[in-house]
């Protein structure tokens, strides 16, 4: 499709664009991508590691690891408090903070770590997040978090809140189901690949130095990204319930 | 593949990322001035302010994004691409 130069050596020697080209493994006749697994499984083990540290050797008086981890708590209890409210945030702080910590920790792992080191034989390692699926399932995932919640609640009556405030906005609610997790998806997906891509092409052009500031800029949207799909999780969920 | 589908392709990724770039621009300007006008006569009130200018402007940039999505999708995953 493209002329050979869009290929050229400078692109594989410092950062290949490779959108859309998988590190295939067949598990029992599923086509999974391997890149993505192994980076979210290296995801796994830090936040492992981070709440192992945390907990161990509890004090009545926090230091050093205990003290930063109940830092990061705090921070996740109040982005669920911010939208949930004081009478129902203390059942989702799990899930809200599970996606924030998670998602946060990919964006960062795909930014920080020098994958490029590593070498496979199709795709590159690089920020889980930048693959649809993976959003798309954390997208999933908070559809049925809301739907659960909703449910959980008012039972069978929560099907009234498609009907109002008229039935004749039945379509434009039920649609909602839809963009939802569609603009969720979208939205993550896009930022990180966005990131990613915006640095390999600097890097292709000018390796040294000017790629800088736009890979702190990355650090810093993917940060932003983790608060918002939090955050936004928080108000469907809250939506739901209300 | 199709020299006319490719040329296609690249001039809708082009129009899709430039377009799409319009109305986001305009609201995230807005969106700064008037950040700014509300700290300039409150200073006082500058944290809360960033912290919602920054969420709104992630809205904002998430419209960008979509089109972003569509030139990646015409570029590299093309439906047409046989």
């Amino acid at each position: 499709m493209y002329p050979e130069i869009f290929y050229s050596n400078t692109f594989s020697l410092l950062a290949e664009v490779e959108v859309g080209k998988h590190f295939y493994w067949n598990i029992k006749g599923f086509l999974v991508h391997g890149q993505v697994f192994v980076v979210i499984w290296f995801v796994f083990l830090i936040l492992l590691i981070f709440s192992l540290l945390g907990t161990t050797n509890t004090d009545r008086i926090p230091h050093s690891w205990q003290n930063f981890m109940e830092a990061a708590v705090d921070f996740v209890t109040d982005i669920a408090k911010d939208q949930l409210g004081e009478s129902f945030y203390k059942d989702w702080i799990p899930f809200i903070g599970t996606l924030f910590f998670f998602i946060f920790g990919c964006n960062w792992a795909g930014a920080v770590i020098p994958w490029k080191l590593i070498e496979l034989p199709q795709g590159e390692l690089a920020a889980p997040t930048n693959d649809i699926n993976t959003t798309v399932a954390l997208a999933f995932l908070t559809s049925f978090a809301y739907f659960y919640a909703g449910l959980s609640k008012k039972g069978l009556g929560y099907f009234k809140r498609y009907v109002s405030p008229l039935p004749l906005l039945l379509p434009i609610n039920i649609l909602e189901d839809f963009t939802k997790p569609l603009s969720l998806s979208f939205r993550l997906f896009g930022n990180v690949l966005a990131d990613e891509l915006t640095v390999s092409v600097l890097t292709s052009l000018v390796p040294l130095v000017v790629p800088l500031p736009i890979m702190l800029l990355g650090l810093f949207a993917g940060s932003v990204q983790a608060l918002i799909f939090s955050t936004l999780a928080a108000a469907y969920i809250i939506e739901a319930l209300e | 593949m199709d020299s006319i589908i490719s040329a296609a392709s690249v001039i809708a990724a082009g129009l899709s990322i430039g377009l799409a770039a319009i109305g986001p621009g305009i609201g995230q300007g807005n969106a700064a001035g008037q950040a700014v006008e509300g700290i300039a006569r409150q200073p006082e009130a500058e944290s809360k302010i960033r912290g919602t200018l920054l969420l709104s402007l992630a809205f904002m940039e998430a419209l960008t994004i979509y089109g972003l999505v569509v030139a990646l999708a015409l570029l590299f995953a093309n439906p047409f691409n046989s």
